[in-house]
């Protein structure tokens, strides 16, 4: 019982259990899940959909963010990907070929990964404050999205496209295993080979990493680049979405969801070690809350106000003084047999 | 070494930046070596954030462009006030013959305004209102927002009373979401119609989607209206109908305000209810104006441009001959 109250996730698990028992009680009809067609369909389901973007910007944040960094361009990345997309379809004389739109998103997402590698060299090479060299993109990359659509928001019509977000398959959203996908990913390069720990050393102590012999510069600009193929991704999705290139609207604030996701699954923003169940679970606490302001009815012009206060919340609640509280109670017991034993 | 590797970087960075913003600005820059005679206007746009303002854009740019007499600068500020306050004094400072701004909020332009007065600049407004002193612009043109909240209103009353209602809101705070939601309060007081929820989707199709996704898993198939206060939201809206499994059109009603493409389309194709339009095309109103007011005659300090509206019939008639 001990081991399992004062395990590292299980405060942020509790946090999301919370927030899906509180919306359930406001609306029983939060867990149903029913079948349309040959798709599942409820809540939840919508969950599992939406947050895939989030879920990919994520974890490519948790892992800059081992590395003692920051990648504040990511949803700027999103909008260039998505315009690049889009307008490579938008163009093409075959919108339904399969092969152009696997084309236009593998484009799309090598631009992403340029863009995360621009961010890793401006950090790793030449020694610019992570939180700076990626600003300069943040501000930058929707010009250049809007340069690319030339203004317009892009819209298309294209089946192969539009399954990317909007498809089921064996009754699941396409998207949730998009994401699935990304989570394995990252799970298996980071935790089954050695990569995972040389990330952690170098955002422990990169001097001593180095002294180590750790190729931090290496491991730096490859997690940067791997952030930007993830948010590439991600400005897939979130495009194939609503079948639009709104370079405007595209991954607005989702760096600053994505840290929040990060940290609330308990990856610490001082760099060091990671935890890829922790920022999955970040990232469905985020999106149930989003779905709890529409469930419990929350007037928008108080909706941000909602946000801020429940993730206070959830911090509070993860906060190491109340862990050490908890950790305090759970052991209760023991002082008294160590007295008996005295 | 490593400081000069960190400073070229850096330039290269602010010019990568420089070129997004400057863009579409070096069309009337560059271009200005012609005649004497043209009129410099600096026009001080909000930025792109949808089709509406692409369209508006472009009808300012068609209406002051060099064949009509003048040569425009231009600049979109990214929705951003401080850009764009920036951009006005640029303008007072490169010394053009006039001013259009289509302001990004109400507040915060009594300075700026008053400088450009000083310099003997007249600034004409368009679209949005300020609310610095009236002496401060030479007029205004635009559109009445309640008016067109107003006018979907009526055509719910008429066609779907005892319905039950969501809205999809735009931006809070925007001065067009409060007085769509204004008039289409005036015009629902005494119908039957049940306002069953009210969320925000800031005027993006992402936003209107998520939003009408929620409510569907909230009401399910009670709605059977839908007011959304841009056609972005109404569209983001279908999608979540259709994978909800209903018929837009038939199980929920929609109607939206401003009449871009895809939103006519979507009239046309009976997706869409009713349509009421924010007319875009103020290009030739904001020419007109400048043309006056540097000839010196008075002209009215606001313009109201008469907004149209759509049904599905009449949608299908005006698509193929809508310019935009």
């Amino acid at each position: 019982m001990k081991k399992i109250l004062t395990h590292r996730l299980m405060l942020p698990i509790a946090a999301l259990v919370a927030l899906i028992v509180i919306n359930t009680i406001a609306r029983p009809s939060f867990v149903s899940v029913t079948v349309k067609g040959d798709q599942l369909y409820g809540p939840l389901i919508d969950i599992l959909r939406n947050s895939a973007p989030l879920m990919l910007v994520s974890l490519g944040m948790m892992i800059v963010i081992s590395t003692r960094g920051i990648d504040l361009s990511v949803g700027a990345i999103m909008a260039v990907s998505g315009a690049v997309a889009l307008t490579i379809i938008d163009g093409s004389p075959t919108p339904n070929d399969l092969g152009t739109v696997l084309g236009a998103i593998g484009i799309a997402v090598l631009i992403g990964m340029l863009l995360g590698a621009w961010n890793g060299f401006l950090v790793a090479v030449v020694g610019v404050q992570p939180i700076i060299a990626t600003l300069v993109l943040m501000l930058a990359g929707r010009g250049v999205a809007l340069l690319i659509t030339g203004g317009f928001i892009t819209t298309i019509n294209s089946a192969p496209y539009k399954f990317m977000a909007q498809g089921y398959v064996i009754g699941l959203p396409f998207a949730f295993f998009v994401s699935v996908a990304a989570v394995a990913l990252v799970a298996l390069i980071e935790r089954r080979t050695a990569l995972g720990v040389l990330t952690e050393a170098v955002g422990i102590n990169p001097e001593a990493s180095r002294l180590a012999g750790v190729r931090s510069r290496g491991i730096i600009w490859g997690a940067y680049a791997a952030s930007g193929v993830l948010a590439g991704f991600a400005g897939i999705l979130y495009s194939s979405n609503t079948m639009a290139a709104d370079s405007n609207a595209a991954g607005l604030y989702i760096e600053l969801y994505a840290i929040l996701a990060v940290v609330l699954g308990g990856t610490s923003l001082m760099g060091g070690k990671f935890t890829v169940a922790g920022t999955v679970i970040g990232v469905f606490t985020i999106e149930t809350l989003r779905s709890t302001i529409l469930f419990l009815g929350v007037p928008s012009a108080v909706a941000p106000l909602f946000l801020a206060v429940a993730v206070v919340i959830v911090v509070l609640i993860q906060s190491p003084r109340l862990r050490s509280l908890v950790t305090r109670t759970a052991q209760g017991a023991r002082p008294n047999t160590s007295e008996v034993a005295r | 070494m490593k400081k000069i590797l960190a400073s070229v970087a850096l330039v290269g960075a602010v010019a990568l930046a420089m070129t997004g913003c400057a863009t579409d600005g070096g069309s009337g820059g560059g271009g200005g070596g012609g005649g004497d005679e043209l009129i410099t206007v600096g026009f001080a746009q909000t930025g792109s954030e949808s089709g509406w303002r692409s369209a508006n854009t472009e009808s300012l740019k068609t209406a002051l462009s060099e064949e009509n007499g003048f040569k425009l600068v231009f600049n979109a500020a990214d929705n951003k006030q401080e850009a764009q306050i920036a951009a006005v004094r640029s303008f007072i400072n490169q010394g053009v013959d006039a001013i259009v701004i289509a302001p990004i909020t109400v507040d915060g332009w009594d300075d700026v305004l008053k400088e450009a007065k000083d310099a003997g600049i007249p600034v004409i407004l368009e679209d949005r209102t300020v609310s610095a002193s009236d002496d401060l612009y030479a007029s205004w043109v635009g559109l009445d927002f309640e008016k067109e909240g107003e006018l979907a209103g009526q055509w719910a009353v008429e066609n779907a009373d005892g319905s039950n209602l969501v809205v999809l809101e735009g931006t809070t705070g925007s001065s067009a979401a409060l007085d769509r939601a204004t008039g289409w309060s005036k015009a629902l007081e005494g119908s039957t119609i049940k306002t069953l929820d009210s969320q925000t989707g800031d005027f993006t199709r992402d936003g209107g989607k998520k939003v009408m996704e929620g409510f569907l898993q909230k009401y399910g198939s009670d709605i059977n209206l839908l007011f959304a206060h841009n056609d972005d939201m109404g569209l983001g809206a279908l999608d979540a109908i259709e994978a909800a499994g209903l018929v837009p059109g038939q199980d929920i009603k929609i109607v939206t305000i401003d009449a871009v493409h895809d939103g006519m389309q979507a009239l046309a194709d009976g997706k869409f209810s009713f349509i009421v339009e924010c007319n875009p095309l103020l290009g030739e109103k904001v020419a007109d104006l400048v043309k006056k007011v540097l000839a010196g005659e008075s002209v009215d300090k606001r313009t109201i441009v008469e907004d149209q509206t759509f049904t599905q019939d009449q949608a299908k008639e005006a698509l193929p001959t809508r310019p935009y």
